[in-house]
């Protein structure tokens, strides 16, 4: 074979390679808008004004205040935590406002704060996670009256 | 520490494309060796090239069975980058009448396989968490091996080989993974406590004294591989990969300060004292010096790799067209050199992209990871991936002292291909644990990381698994 073959198949080989890591590079692009796709709550301010129809429908003034936080399942059962204004921490943790007897949680685990109306449940970086619902907390979310809060085996809910 | 999620898909058949991609880079290398060879194309490049065909695609399937949403980039990297290697050893063979190639397909068997064997029997990375001792004990033992006489073999002026039924083998390189088990489950339980304990200095949160001592304990056993061992590679590859780790596992600068302060406390004592340090130094900083350059172990190796990168130039002389065989060690700890002589800039700055896109999926699995454990882990593995290319590639384009480490998935020899697949086994299924969707109910996050993982469950109840 002559030289300008082989130059042709060089360069081709060179080519080849970075063919190889652009497209890697490409695969991965669709990695690199995290969370887009997976946010667990509602579309973010900047998609709503896009696109106005994600925007949900203002929400009617809560009917009822949460007044107790009831424990449903795990070591507590049956125990009514009284709401006063102020938040509420989670935990094993003897600090907590309520110590959850639980292998599975945290010593800080969760805390539940009022904001304006509503409560809101937020992870403190616990190593099971809190679940609301059937979706793990990524951030901070508003708790609907009856919805379920998990830490561990422990199952709680808010109650008028 | 952060985490991110990405919505569950598998992403499977991304991955088929990009490992047919990167096997034809692979056959494409041995093509190019074998035509500009005298024998034209030879028989080795449809045997070995279709072995390695062969091997990849079912570590695909088997990733399809039992790891289904593992990071899909990993393994055409890594098949791209071992394959290169594969080339360039069989090009260097054919230059010397040698047969290499040959036994290092045979290790790239060996050691797929046992990446499947530890993807099968591990099946959830945090079972390894309860081997957290067991770790330790392996690695001082793994560290200990060559120094037993008649076992331990002494290579190149370092004491870190065994020989065992005429096999010779490198413990020190699956002490790396052994080390990074027992660093991030000792880091997972007790980062607390590091975290909170300790006093304010300035800027800095000093630690507590009795929290230091697994830090002394890991700068002692790198410093005693250097004496004992004389092997300046691996003991900045222990040392940096507990650093890395345990800023990570604490997010505290005072660590990194107190870690290079002892480095560089070792570094001088070591210059000053031990002899193959001071030649090493010596070769690095007059490597053009003529007495330096014709001394046993001297500058030679880096000169002549020098030499090899600057013929190759921008673009390379092609493969099998360059004359890398003239470096010594042109197919292990040269076989950087070896590379750019032939491929040139363009193609040795492609390969470093790719190392360098294996560690960040690395870090990515890590992120992505629920668990503390999880995240050491996958980072102090891929960090190990990213420090040797550093070591190796900084070595021998003179930038840091030239150490013998070696070129992850390259370099000719079995141990570190071993360890290397196994790493790399684990990264898999720290990423899939990390992108499968989240179970609902307790069994998702609590049991699991106490119970043993079920072998049983096979395809049809994984599958009703993902349609929940």
């Amino acid at each position: 074979m002559n030289d300008l073959v082989f130059t042709v198949l060089r360069l081709g080989f060179l080519i080849l390679l970075w063919l190889l890591v652009l497209s890697i590079v490409g695969a991965l692009r669709r990695d690199l808008a995290i969370g887009s796709r997976a946010r667990v709550g509602g579309p973010s301010a900047r998609e709503i004004r896009k696109d106005p129809s994600l925007a949900s429908p203002p929400e009617a003034p809560a009917k009822q205040q949460a007044k107790t936080l009831a424990i449903l399942e795990g070591p507590l059962t049956g125990l009514e935590h009284q709401l006063t204004a102020s938040p509420v921490l989670l935990g094993r943790a003897q600090e907590a406002s309520i110590v959850l007897e639980d292998d599975y949680a945290s010593g800080r685990h969760a805390r539940l704060f009022p904001q304006g109306t509503r409560w809101f449940i937020e992870d403190l970086g616990s190593t099971n996670g809190t679940f609301l619902g059937e979706a793990q907390l990524t951030r901070a979310q508003p708790v609907e009256l009856g919805q379920k809060i998990r830490i561990g085996k422990t199952v709680m809910e808010l109650r008028p | 520490m952060s985490e991110l999620e990405t919505a569950p898909v598998p992403r499977r058949n991304m991955e088929l494309l990009l490992l047919l991609l990167a096997l034809a880079v692979a056959m494409g290398a041995y093509y190019l060796v074998g035509i500009n060879s005298d024998d034209g194309p030879s028989q080795e490049f449809i045997t070995q090239g279709l072995f390695l065909a062969g091997l990849a695609l079912v570590f695909h399937v088997i990733l399809r069975i039992w790891a289904k949403y593992a990071d899909p980039v990993i393994l055409p990297v890594t098949v791209a980058l071992n394959g290169i290697g594969l080339a360039m050893i069989h090009r260097i063979d054919l230059a010397r009448n040698d047969d290499q190639a040959f036994r290092q397909i045979l290790w790239t068997g060996v050691a797929m396989a046992v990446a499947c064997v530890t993807l099968w029997a591990i099946r959830d990375h945090r079972v390894l968490r309860r081997f957290t001792y067991i770790a330790l004990a392996v690695s001082v033992l793994l560290l200990l091996l060559p120094l037993i006489p008649k076992v331990g073999v002494v290579l190149n002026g370092a004491r870190i080989w065994v020989h065992f039924f005429g096999l010779s083998f490198q413990p020190g390189e699956l002490a790396k993974i052994t080390l990074a088990i027992f660093f991030a489950g000792y880091l997972s339980s007790n980062r607390e406590l590091i975290l909170l304990a300790g006093r304010k200095i300035g800027p800095l949160q000093l630690p507590r004294a009795r929290d230091l001592g697994p830090m002394v304990v890991a700068w002692l056993v790198s410093i005693g591989v250097l004496v004992v061992q004389r092997d300046l590679g691996s003991s900045i590859l222990f040392f940096g990969l507990f650093m890395v780790m345990i800023y990570v596992a604490t997010a505290r600068v005072s660590w990194i300060v107190i870690g290079t302060l002892m480095l560089v406390g070792g570094g001088i004592f070591a210059y000053l004292t031990m002899s193959h340090v001071t030649r090493r130094i010596d070769g690095w900083l007059n490597a053009f010096d003529p007495d330096i350059y014709h001394a046993s172990g001297g500058s030679r190796q880096i000169v002549e790799g020098l030499f090899g990168l600057a013929n190759g130039g921008l673009m390379g002389t092609g493969l099998g067209n360059g004359s890398p065989y003239m470096v010594p060690l042109a197919n292990s700890d040269m076989i950087v050199a070896s590379l750019g002589e032939e491929l040139g800039l363009i193609g040795l700055s492609a390969i470093v992209l790719l190392y360098l896109i294996l560690v960040s999926r690395g870090m990515r699995a890590a992120l992505g990871s629920r668990d503390t454990f999880g995240k050491l882990l996958a980072t102090g593995l891929s960090f190990t991936i990213g420090l040797q290319c550093f070591v190796v590639i900084g070595g021998v384009t003179r930038l840091i002292p030239l150490t013998g480490l070696t070129t992850p998935f390259m370099a000719a020899g079995g141990s570190s291909l071993l360890s290397n697949w196994i790493i790399v086994a684990l990264l898999l299924l720290i990423s899939h644990n990390s992108r499968r969707p989240m179970l609902s109910g307790v069994s998702a996050t609590a049991e699991v990381a106490t119970k043993a993982p079920r072998r049983s469950r096979g395809l049809l109840e994984s599958l009703k698994e993902t349609k929940r």
